[in-house]
């Protein structure tokens, strides 16, 4: 099938998808934390205008609810919040000297094919849009987990935190035109309190540590050393 | 339906009474009426399901049959039992000057902010949902592990924020999976409700459920503590106050498992296949086995007890995988026996940690000679979990093995390997904390084992007699989860 031959939503869902997986690889490769939380923020702007083209093109009205909930949350309070704690730590600065960056690379790559491969059962039971849209989702979800991985910085963490529940957001939307309205509810609910809850535990990391590098939380072992 | 709504209405409540109003003296013994009030609306509803049987609440927006509705009185048990043994023990921390009175009141309305998830993750009928309170449960308890705010804490409770919130994120994925195939059966907005999805099974879409329940099993599998995933478990149970690790152990777990076993109930009717049946078997096993292992190296008496609630989470995911009635029976009864034994032994715990002033196991000693109470309850309550008759852990255990013997014969071997290797590594740190000299300045301390007794008497009474509709409702659900009774 040509993409010509697709309609402008599916199209445009496309794109969108491709930009989404796109934002994530930037993030995955930066060092900087200010540039980090920029990304973030544009992959969460991407979010609100796929679900506000779905909430538009679906005639659902209740997606332009999670739109609004999802600017006001993953592109304003939470970057916000982070990039105010950057500048209070004197972070902003700083480049995260990231190890092998380019293994890391590398390995974000993969992880994308392995989503598609993961998520292959599926394409015969629907349409090669939804393949691509879940994939994403999935590897959005993947690379978050490998950027709190590659990253030693509390704030990076967060970042890659919340993109997986970007990732998720993006599958809810595209996959199956958002959850039933109670469960997003529950889950922006959810985001909220995490995102507060973040930020008082940065302050209890400070206080406790003197600095955000989670590397330097050890002193909890399996088994006693 | 009105104790339903009760149940959940109570809790609520609570979080807000104990985070809006004044400071008070009395705020733990508010919180054991709390518990109390919800303990008595939760037998009000246990009542009404053994009258009428399976409850949908008008809007299908609750759900309670013989599955959860034992879970649910189990967890107002627990949460009651607890509640009498926080309000002395906290007191205590208060007095040493390791809490202040605003810490206090955040662990008093969390304490019911957790209750409430718990709640919700049972009584719900929406999958969805089902995630929003199992995510609620781990923020509600997050700032709890981190109370005391030593760095030892905070590095445990950040742990516990990370890796549960990255790991019910899969479970989400899951769900939005699961939803996806729902809805291409139609039904929108009731798509998600577990009654929906439950007459509809065999209409979903095996394929993506398969996929669906890898990462259902990943996400609530953290939550389970099931290994590779169960780095958060110990820490969080070792640096938060005990009363926490008692209720986190005796039923975030058994909640989470719960929720696993509800979503396998899906993918098995849409199957044909046992393969989420045997991913809960290998999961299973290998946790049984690494705790039962890890229990050996441990120093911390509140470690050595979580690696031993890993083990033990570890057998249930293994018998409900094997799936057969008699296992699906086991594992109902080893949730119950288990839940209440962990907790009992998580307060006689926190006692003999408050007694010795430290939670370390090489400096814990003489307890029988210090406070015999203590002591003896530590005793016990090791021998009911290691899986001695007549206590209700042997009856599970046997039956749990009994059933594999019929099914995978040469899977027997491996579990009575880790049930001896568990119980070696129990006892050799058990032995000389309980008996031996007791150390110069170990003085008693005043010390609430009401909890403690009546819960050992209840496991004992379940390893001799399983009364009437408990067994009822245990066969019920073994019919609802596995298709046939045991009896």
């Amino acid at each position: 099938m040509n993409i010509e031959q697709l309609d402008f939503y599916t199209q445009a869902i496309l794109s969108m998808a491709a930009l989404v997986g796109l934002t994530s690889f930037l993030m995955l490769g930066q060092g900087r934390l200010l540039r980090l939380i920029f990304v973030f923020a544009m992959q969460g702007f991407l979010l609100t205008l796929t679900t506000a083209l779905a909430a538009y093109s679906l005639n659902n009205h209740h997606l332009y609810i999670s739109a609004v909930l999802t600017l006001a949350l993953k592109v304003i309070l939470i970057p916000w919040m982070l990039r105010r704690e950057v500048l209070k730590m004197n972070m902003h600065r700083d480049i995260e000297a990231l190890n092998n960056k380019t293994a890391v690379m590398m390995g974000g790559a993969s992880l994308m094919v392995f989503s598609y491969y993961v998520l292959h059962p599926v394409v015969q039971s629907s349409s090669v849009v939804m393949l691509n849209a879940l994939a994403v989702s999935l590897s959005v979800m993947l690379l978050g987990m490998l950027l709190m991985i590659s990253h030693r910085q509390a704030i990076a963490h967060v970042v890659g935190f919340m993109s997986i529940e970007n990732g998720l957001f993006f599958a809810a939307i595209v996959a199956t035109n958002g959850m039933p309205m109670v469960v997003e509810l529950g889950v922006a609910f959810d985001v909220l309190v995490a995102a507060v809850l973040f930020g008082i535990f940065f302050l209890h990391i400070r206080t406790s540590i003197d600095s955000l590098d989670v590397d330097l939380l050890n002193k909890l072992h399996e088994v006693d050393k | 339906m009105i104790a339903a709504y009760l149940v959940l209405l109570i809790p609520l409540v609570g979080i807000l009474y104990f985070a809006l109003a004044g400071h008070r003296e009395d705020t733990g013994k508010i919180n054991v009426r709390f518990n109390g009030i919800c303990l008595l609306a939760t037998i009000w509803l246990a009542i009404n399901v053994l009258n009428q049987g399976t409850i949908i609440s008008s809007g299908r927006a609750f759900l309670i049959d013989p599955f959860n509705v034992y879970l649910i009185v189990l967890t107002a048990f627990v949460g009651f039992t607890t509640s009498i043994f926080s309000s002395p023990y906290m007191e205590h921390e208060k007095e040493i000057g390791k809490l202040s009175d605003n810490r206090l009141k955040l662990y008093h309305s969390m304490f019911q902010g957790f209750m409430l998830a718990m709640y919700l993750v049972l009584t719900t009928n929406n999958m969805g949902i089902m995630w929003v309170a199992m995510e609620g449960a781990t923020l509600a308890t997050v700032l709890l592990v981190s109370l005391y705010r030593t760095p030892e804490s905070i590095e445990a409770a950040w742990k516990y924020f990370i890796l549960c919130g990255v790991g019910i994120a899969q479970a989400l994925f899951g769900t939005i999976l699961l939803y996806y195939a729902a809805v291409q059966i139609g039904d929108g907005e009731n798509a998600l409700l577990w009654s929906v999805l439950y007459e509809n099974a065999d209409k979903l879409n095996p394929e993506i459920l398969e996929i669906a329940f890898v990462f259902l099993l990943i996400g609530y599998g953290t939550k389970i503590g099931l290994v590779p995933l169960h780095n958060w478990l110990p820490d969080a149970h070792s640096e938060g106050p005990t009363p926490m690790s008692a209720v986190l152990s005796g039923l975030l777990l058994n909640d989470a498992l719960y929720a696993v076993v509800r979503n396998k109930m899906l993918v098995d009717g849409a199957t044909d296949s046992n393969m989420a049946g045997y991913l809960m078997m290998g999961f299973g096993m290998l946790s049984f086995l690494v705790a039962a292992i890890l229990l050996h190296r441990q120093k911390d008496i509140k470690r050595l007890f979580s690696y031993s609630s890993i083990e033990h989470m570890g057998l249930m995911t293994f018998s409900f995988g094997i799936g057969g009635p008699l296992a699906t029976f086991a594992a109902l009864l080893h949730m119950t026996v288990h839940s209440l034994t962990k907790s009992a032994i998580f307060v006689t715990v926190g006692h003999a940690a408050q007694l010795a002033g430290t939670q370390r196991i090489d400096q814990i000693r003489g307890l029988i000679k210090t406070q015999p109470k203590i002591g003896w309850g530590l005793l016990i309550g090791t021998i009911a979990i290691a899986g001695f008759p007549p206590f209700g852990v042997f009856t599970s255990e046997f039956l749990v093995l009994l059933a594999t013997m019929h099914s995978y014969p040469w899977l027997t071997l491996p579990l009575l390997l880790g049930i001896g290797i568990a119980f070696a590594g129990l006892f050799r740190h058990i032995q000389p904390m309980v008996y031996g000299d007791r150390p110069e300045g170990q003085n008693p301390i005043t010390a609430n084992l009401w909890p403690v007794t009546i819960h050992l008497a209840l496991v004992l009474w379940l390893g001799l007699a399983i009364p009437g509709f408990l067994a009822h409702w245990f066969s019920q659900a073994t019919l609802l989860i596995s298709g046939s009774t045991p009896l």
